[in-house]
C-alpha cells in the first residue's frame, strides 16, 4: 500500500505549527497530561499500561490458585478465598487485561493505519479509559469487604450470585462500568474507521488489523448491552425483589445462562478477532509477502462474528435442553471451524515460500498459530455433545480456553507489542530479551496447560481447591509451569522498559517487509500524526 | 456533510443500537418463555397423561421424601406425611396442607423441584396443586393432593428421592412460570 502525502507530516511532527495553532503545542507536563489527554497515542499508552498492571494482578491470583493446587490437601487458603481467586482471575484477565489491551492497540494503531489524525471522539476516548481504574478498584477492593470478593465463578451464575455478600454487588458495578467503557470505545473505533479513513483507502484496502477491530467493535456494541442488562437483572434480583433467576420465585436460573452466554460467546471472539488482526499484520511483514487471501480473511472474520452469535448454548449442554437444540448448537459450533480453518490456511500460505526471518514478533505469531490451532481443535472436541457432557466443568475446558486466550490472544498481544514498539518508542527493543521472553513463555505455557488436558480427561473438576490423589503429579507439573510462565513475564516488562529508555534508534520502517501506513511516519510516531491525510493509491 | 457531523450521526446511530440491545436483553425473557412453551420444555403447569398399561414393579421399593417451602408469603405449608414408601409403577396420592396465616387474601404458585435431577424424566404427575395458582382467604386452611407415579424405567440405583415444592406469592392474576395454566 503506497501512500503519497504531504512532506511535513512525514519528517517533522511540528511542521504544521503555523497552520493550526491550537494543535501546535506538545503535551502538557506531569500528571495533567495523562488525566486530560485526548491524544489517541497517550490514551493507547494508558490502556496498555493499565492492562499490563491488571495482567500482573490477575497473574498474582493465578499464582495463588496454582500454589494451593501444587499439592493435594488444603495448605494456603480457605476454599472461599480460593473461589474468589478463580472468579476474579477470570474476570480481571478478560475485562481488565485482554480487552483493554486490544483497545490500547486500536487507539495507537487504527488512526495511524488508516491515515486519520486522531480518534473520532477524542474526549469520549479519554472518558472510556478513565472509567477503567475505578472498575478495577471495585474488583480488587471487593476482597476486603465482609464476605469477600465474588466467588461464584467469573460467569456469576445464579443462585450463587444472588446469594453472595456485597463483594458481588461491587463485581456487578464493576462489570457495568467496564461495559460502558467498552461500548464507548467501540462506538469511537467504528466511527473512526468508517468516517476518517484517508482518501483512497477503501474498506477493502484497510489493513486486516483495522478490519478485525471494525468487526469486533460491532460485536461489542451488540452484546455488551446484553451483559449490562443481565447484571442489572442480577442486581434487582438481589436487592429489589424481582425474581428473574430465582426458581423459588417463578424465575429460572437456566435462563441466566442463556442470556449470559448470548453475550459470553461473542465475547470470546471479541478477545480473539483483534489477535487475528495483529497476526495478519506480523506474518506478511516477516514473510516478505503480501497476506495470502486478503478478502477471504475479511469474509472469514465476518462469518466468525455472525456465527458466534448463534452458538452460545454449547457452554451449557448439560443443563437439560432438547436434543434438537443440542444438535443445532453442536453443528453451528463446528461450523465456526470452517472460517477459522480458512484463516489458519491463509496464514500458513502466507509463510509458504516466503523469505522468512524470525524476529520476536514473528516468533509470537508462529507460536500463536501453532498453539491457537491446538486450542481450536480442543474446541471442536468440546463441541461434540456427548464428549462435552463428559468434560463439562473439568480441567479439559480450562486447558482449552487457556490455549485460545493465553497462547491465542495474549501471544498475539505480545507479538504486536514487539512489532510496534519501535514505532511507539523510537527505539529497537532488545532482540535477545524478546526471544528469551518468547521461548520461556512458550515452554512454560505448555508445561502449565498441556497437562491440564489429561487432568480434565481423567475427571478433575475445575474450581476446586483440593483434589483426589491421582491428580497430584500433573497438578504439580502444571503449578511449576505456571510459576515459570508468570516469572517469564518479568522479562517482557524488562524488555519494554529497556526499549522505552533507549536502545538502537529505530528507523521509520524498521521491518523491511512492512507495508502499512504507520511505517510511513517517523519513529517514534509524532504526537500528532497524519494531520494532512495521506493519499492511498 | 463535514466529518464532525458525520461522526455525530454515526455516534447517535450506534448509541441507539446499544440501547436497543440493552432492551433486547430483557426481551429475551418473554422470548425464552415462549420458546420453552413451544418446545414443551419446562412445562410445569401441565398434567402428565398415562399412556398404556404400566406394570407395577413390586420387587422394588422406593422412598419418596416430601418437602415444602414458602418464599416471601405468609403461609404455613407442609406435607401431611414426611415420606412415602412406594413401588415403581404404582399410582400414589399424597396430601399437602397450606394455611394462610395473614388476614388478607393471598395468591400463591408452587414450583416443584426434584432430587435427584433425573427423577423429573420418570415422574408422571396426574394431578398437582402446583398446576394452578392457589388463592387462600384470610386464615384459610386447605389440603391439596398430588397424584403421581414413578415409572419403572427409573434406574435401579435410585432408591431415595425428594419431591419439593416452594410457594411464592403471585401478584393478582400473574402466572409467569411458562406454559398455560389449565384449571383441572
Amino acid at each position: 500500500m503506497a501512500a503519497v502525502h504531504d512532506d511535513h507530516a512525514h519528517g517533522h511532527g511540528h511542521g504544521h505549527e503555523h497552520g493550526h495553532d491550537d494543535h501546535a503545542h506538545g503535551p502538557p507536563k506531569g500528571m495533567m497530561r495523562w488525566l486530560t489527554t485526548t491524544n489517541h497515542k497517550d490514551i493507547g499508552t494508558m490502556y496498555l499500561w493499565f492492562s499490563f498492571s491488571m495482567f500482573i494482578v490477575g497473574g498474582l491470583m493465578a499464582f495463588g490458585i496454582r500454589a494451593e493446587l501444587f499439592q493435594p490437601g488444603m495448605q494456603l487458603m480457605t476454599p472461599e478465598f480460593f473461589n474468589s481467586l478463580t472468579t476474579n482471575h477470570g474476570l480481571i484477565m478478560v475485562f481488565g487485561a485482554i480487552m483493554p489491551a486490544f483497545v490500547g492497540f486500536a487507539n495507537w494503531q487504527v488512526p495511524m493505519m488508516i491515515g486519520a489524525p486522531d480518534m473520532a471522539f477524542a474526549r469520549m476516548n479519554n472518558w472510556s479509559f478513565w472509567l477503567l481504574p475505578p472498575a478495577a478498584l471495585l474488583l480488587v477492593a471487593a476482597f476486603f469487604v465482609p464476605g469477600g470478593a465474588g466467588a461464584g465463578g467469573w460467569t456469576f451464575y445464579p443462585p450463587l450470585s444472588v446469594q453472595m455478600g456485597m463483594g458481588m454487588d461491587m463485581m456487578i458495578f464493576a462489570v457495568h462500568i467496564l461495559g460502558a467503557s467498552s461500548i464507548m470505545g467501540s462506538i469511537n473505533i467504528i466511527t473512526t474507521i468508517l468516517n476518517m479513513r484517508a482518501p483512497g483507502m477503501t474498506l477493502m484496502k484497510m489493513p486486516l488489523f483495522v478490519w478485525t477491530w471494525l468487526i469486533t467493535a460491532y460485536l461489542l456494541v451488540l452484546v455488551m448491552p446484553v451483559l449490562a442488562g443481565t447484571v442489572t437483572m442480577l442486581l434487582t434480583d438481589r436487592h429489589f425483589g424481582t425474581n428473574f433467576f430465582n426458581a423459588a420465585g417463578g424465575g429460572d436460573p437456566i435462563m441466566f445462562q442463556h442470556i449470559f452466554w448470548f453475550f459470553g460467546h461473542p465475547e470470546v471472539y471479541i478477545m480473539i478477532l483483534p489477535a487475528f488482526g495483529i497476526v495478519s499484520e506480523i506474518l506478511p511483514t516477516f514473510s516478505r509477502k503480501p497476506l495470502f487471501g486478503y478478502s477471504s480473511m475479511v469474509y472469514a472474520t465476518a462469518s466468525i462474528a455472525i456465527l458466534s452469535c448463534v452458538v452460545w448454548a454449547h457452554h451449557m449442554f448439560t443443563v437439560g435442553m432438547p436434543v434438537t437444540a443440542q444438535l443445532f448448537f453442536m453443528y453451528a459450533t463446528m461450523l465456526i471451524a470452517v472460517p477459522t480453518g480458512v484463516k489458519v490456511f491463509n496464514w500458513t500460505a502466507t509463510m509458504w515460500q516466503g523469505s522468512m526471518s524470525f524476529e520476536t514478533p514473528m516468533l509470537f505469531a508462529i507460536g500463536f498459530i501453532f498453539l491457537f490451532t491446538i486450542g481450536g481443535f480442543s474446541g471442536v472436541v468440546c463441541a461434540v455433545v456427548p464428549v462435552d457432557i463428559q468434560v463439562q466443568e473439568t480441567y479439559y475446558v480450562i486447558a482449552h480456553f487457556h490455549y485460545v486466550l493465553v497462547s491465542g490472544s495474549l501471544f498475539a498481544l505480545f507479538g504486536g507489542v514487539y512489532y510496534w514498539l519501535p514505532k511507539w518508542t523510537g527505539h529497537m527493543y532488545d532482540e535477545s530479551l524478546g526471544k528469551l521472553h518468547f521461548w520461556m513463555s512458550m515452554v512454560f505455557f505448555n508445561v502449565t496447560f498441556f497437562v491440564q488436558h489429561f487432568l480434565g480427561l481423567a475427571g478433575m473438576p475445575r474450581r476446586v481447591p483440593d483434589y483426589a490423589l491421582q491428580f497430584a503429579d500433573f497438578n504439580m507439573i502444571s503449578s511449576i509451569g505456571a510459576f515459570g510462565f508468570g516469572l517469564s513475564q518479568l522479562i517482557f516488562l524488562a524488555a519494554v522498559v529497556k526499549c522505552i529508555r533507549g536502545g538502537k534508534k529505530a528507523e521509520a520502517k524498521p521491518w523491511e517487509g512492512a507495508t502499512t501506513l504507520e511505517w510511513d511516519l517517523p519513529s517514534p510516531a509524532p504526537y500528532h500524526s497524519w494531520v494532512t491525510p495521506p493519499v492511498v493509491k | 456533510m463535514s466529518v464532525v457531523q458525520a461522526n455525530t450521526t454515526m455516534m447517535k446511530k450506534l448509541l441507539i443500537v446499544s440501547v436497543a440491545m440493552f432492551g433486547f436483553g430483557f426481551a429475551l425473557i418473554p422470548l425464552y418463555e415462549k420458546i420453552c412453551e413451544v418446545a414443551g420444555v419446562n412445562n410445569l403447569l401441565n398434567a402428565d397423561t398415562l399412556t398404556g398399561n404400566v406394570q407395577v414393579d413390586t420387587s422394588r421399593w422406593l422412598t419418596v421424601e416430601l418437602d415444602a417451602n414458602t418464599r416471601g408469603l405468609p403461609w404455613q405449608f407442609k406435607p401431611m406425611q414426611a415420606s412415602v414408601r412406594i413401588h415403581p409403577g404404582e399410582l400414589v396420592e399424597v396430601m399437602y396442607e397450606v394455611r394462610n396465616n395473614s388476614d388478607r387474601e393471598v395468591a400463591g404458585q408452587a414450583i416443584p423441584s426434584y432430587s435427584p435431577q433425573l427423577l423429573a424424566q420418570h415422574l408422571k404427575k396426574l394431578e398437582c396443586f402446583c398446576f394452578t395458582r392457589q388463592v387462600l382467604k384470610p386464615n384459610e386452611v386447605r389440603q391439596m393432593p398430588v397424584q403421581f407415579m414413578i415409572e419403572p424405567s427409573l434406574p435401579d440405583d435410585v432408591r431415595v428421592m425428594t419431591i419439593s415444592y416452594t410457594f411464592f406469592e403471585l401478584s393478582n392474576d400473574l402466572v409467569d412460570t411458562g406454559g398455560k395454566a389449565k384449571p383441572i
